[in-house]
């Protein structure tokens, strides 16, 4: 079982005039088997959540609690966080230049587990996980995200959500800047995931698009750093036809 | 005094006339920049620095135990082991005997003069045409000195690979001395050769090294500079074309702790057509002290048409208390010209590496391990001397347990 629980978090930045409150009070609980997605305008919040969650020395948390499974996860370094079974995969992942990707992942997978995989095994799950997202077996010899194309980025954030095996997946636009191919590829790995035991997804997109492929259980539509509306699968298809105006209108 | 064969210098306006190879159609003038050395085998020519001058201002004089100065240079507080594959030859010859000055070096500062003058006898490497050295010549020195007041030493060594062969010479230097060093490098026409110095000396070794090639027509040379220990490290290393098509790449490696300083200085001159150059120098510090120079200068003559030539320096800083200096100049004589261009970046970890990395459960000792390894390992890469991969990992590895894993 795996559940994330997030109350009344606020979280502001460090700007030239001060700091500046992005999330305003944010409670959301993702449970078992359970996907989320949270929709919402530019500059809403969404990503702050997810890297405020995950840990990123830029933000800095002025109230709430977010656990998983209990255990205080604001407490947790970034490693930690990890090793409690939270993944981030990112809008924009990060180039590692001279470091592979088979190096990367072996690094992380034994640091999550505290032992180095069996190596046969190993190398034909890394071969199997990135066959799965269309990526060549000599991409592992690449350096991490170096010279990798958008599309290409993203497959391999999922690739390493399927090694990795968290509990619970934040999803930061993982739909952005894919074309149609791609995004069924991702989409396919996320669902994959989300058949595994007692796995949370949290879906954070600015699109309905990629909800055709993933279906989620819960939308949260995000504005001004709240959460201003909650409902079913349904709200996606009402904000693909009416768009964010109405929100964004009422939080002025 | 041993002279260039195909070149003759005139010391009282330092012109150039080159009589074979060239043909004075190409214009080998005295360059008015700043960044040509105007050499001379005259030690009255170089007056003893104090410190101000353009070519001197970073280095720290004082703790170079008068090489610059006067200090006696006949010690010999070292011994040298030659490995040499097959087909190649190498021997120690009376300095008179050792055809100096081939690769065209003129002494272009006073401790390159003073061991010009000092070295009685010199290390001669000589690949014969066309012949393919399947494995690497090596020279390792092994300083034995056991005070900083034993005397220090002057050496001279002529690396010559005839035209068309193909061999790999590693000049490895370890334990403690004073060396001022003098290494002429004539690649030949259509050859391609790999010198690499490796600088792993005790804390308090000071290394002051002139080095200078002379690439033939259609020829490769790859130098290669990994630069660890020592208290003070000085490197010259120069280049200069002897026919169209050559081409240069000058790599480097250099990790400085609390109190080394480490200078490295680069001149390719581009006196022929088609010729390229590229310079890629990578180097971290750590500890209250450390200090690193690079220097990347690039001067492309009027006769240098269609040539490529791009030099990068990047510096990692990985402590507080450290110093990097990178200045690359680029003197363009000529429009015509396929490619110029340089990088150069100092800076800390970044922020955003590391928490990608973490954010997959690595720890941050790990994380910034990671990170150092792979801002080395395509430069180890592209030294291809797979004997040696092995070792430089190694070495980084403990340069970094010294420090950035000790703390984290």
């Amino acid at each position: 079982m795996s559940t994330l629980e997030i109350k009344d978090l606020h979280v502001s930045v460090d700007t030239e005039d001060g700091a500046k409150e992005i999330l305003k009070g944010v409670t959301l609980t993702i449970k078992d088997g359970e996907t989320h997605a949270i929709m919402g305008p530019n500059g809403s919040g969404k990503s702050t959540l997810a890297y405020s969650i995950a840990g990123h020395p830029k933000y800095t948390i002025t109230s709430g609690t977010v656990t998983i499974d209990g255990e205080d996860v604001l407490e947790m370094s970034v490693d930690e966080r990890a090793k409690a079974g939270l993944f981030l995969a990112m809008q924009y992942p990060v180039e590692v230049p001279g470091v592979s990707v088979a190096n990367f992942l072996r690094t992380a997978k034994t640091a999550l587990d505290g032992e180095a995989p069996k190596l046969r095994t190993w190398v034909k799950d890394v071969n199997g996980a990135l066959e799965q997202m269309n990526l060549d077996p000599a991409f592992s010899q690449r350096s991490v995200n170096e010279g990798f194309s958008g599309g290409e980025k993203k497959r391999h954030e999922i690739a390493q959500m399927d090694l990795l095996d968290p509990k619970v997946a934040l999803l930061d636009e993982i739909d952005s800047g894919l074309d149609i191919d791609a995004l069924k590829v991702v989409s396919e790995g996320i669902n994959r995931f989300k058949e595994r035991d007692g796995k949370g997804v949290l879906l954070i997109t600015h699109y309905t698009r990629i909800l055709r492929y993933v279906k989620p259980d819960f939308v949260h539509v995000f504005v001004n750093g709240k959460i201003a509306e909650e409902g079913g699968p349904e709200l996606a298809d009402q904000l693909e036809a009416e768009g964010y105006d109405k929100y964004v209108k009422a939080a002025v | 005094m041993v002279r260039p064969v195909e070149t003759t210098y005139d010391e009282s306006n330092f012109q150039v006339t080159v009589t074979e190879n060239l043909s004075s159609a190409l214009e080998l003038d005295k360059v008015e920049s700043h960044l040509h050395p105007e050499g001379s085998f005259d030690l009255a020519d170089h007056a003893v620095p104090t410190g101000r001058e353009e070519i001197w201002r970073f280095t720290p004089l004082k703790r170079l135990r008068g090489l610059h100065a006067d200090a006696p240079l006949g010690g010999s507080f070292f011994s040298a082991d030659l490995t040499v594959p097959e087909g190649v030859e190498a021997a120690v010859v009376d300095s008179a005997d050792a055809g100096r000055g081939v690769s065209g070096l003129v002494p272009w500062d006073r401790i390159a003069a003073r061991t010009w003058d000092a070295a009685a006898r010199t290390l001669t490497v000589r690949i014969p045409k066309e012949l393919v050295a399947d494995q690497p010549v090596y020279v390792d020195v092994k300083g034995t000195a056991t005070s900083a007041d034993d005397e220090a030493t002057a050496s001279h060594v002529v690396i010559t690979a005839e035209p068309f062969s193909q061999a790999t010479v590693v000049l490895r230097f370890t334990g403690s001395m004073t060396l001022a060093d003098n290494v002429e490098i004539v690649v030949g026409d259509g050859a391609q050769l790999t010198v690499v110095s490796i600088d792993d000396w005790a804390d308090d070794a000071v290394h002051v090294g002139h080095r200078h090639v002379r690439v033939g027509r259609d020829a490769s040379f790859k130098h290669v500079d990994v630069t660890f220990g020592g208290s003070v490290v000085r490197h010259d290393t120069t280049a200069e074309y002897a026919g169209a098509g050559g081409s240069v790449d000058m790599l480097g490696l250099y990790f400085a702790d609390a109190g080394q300083h480490i200078e490295h200085r680069l001149f390719v001159d581009h006196t022929a057509p088609n010729t390229k150059s590229n310079v890629v120098y990578k180097g971290a510090l750590q500890g209250e002290g450390a200090r690193t120079v690079w220097i990347g200068n690039v001067l492309i003559r009027k006769v240098a048409e269609g040539i490529e030539t791009y030099e990068e320096n990047r510096n990692l800083v990985l402590t507080d208390g450290c110093q990097a200096d990178s200045v690359p100049n680029l003197e363009i004589e000529t429009g015509e010209i396929a490619g110029a261009g340089h990088a150069s970046a100092t800076g800390r970890f970044d922020d955003n590496q590391l928490f990608y990395l973490r954010s997959r459960g690595v720890s941050e000792k790990e994380a910034r391990r990671l990170v150092v390894h792979g801002f080395f390992n395509d430069l180890i890469r592209h030294i291809n001397v797979p004997e040696l991969e092995e070792s430089l990992f190694a070495t980084v590895e403990a340069e970094l347990a010294k420090n950035v894993l000790a703390e984290a």
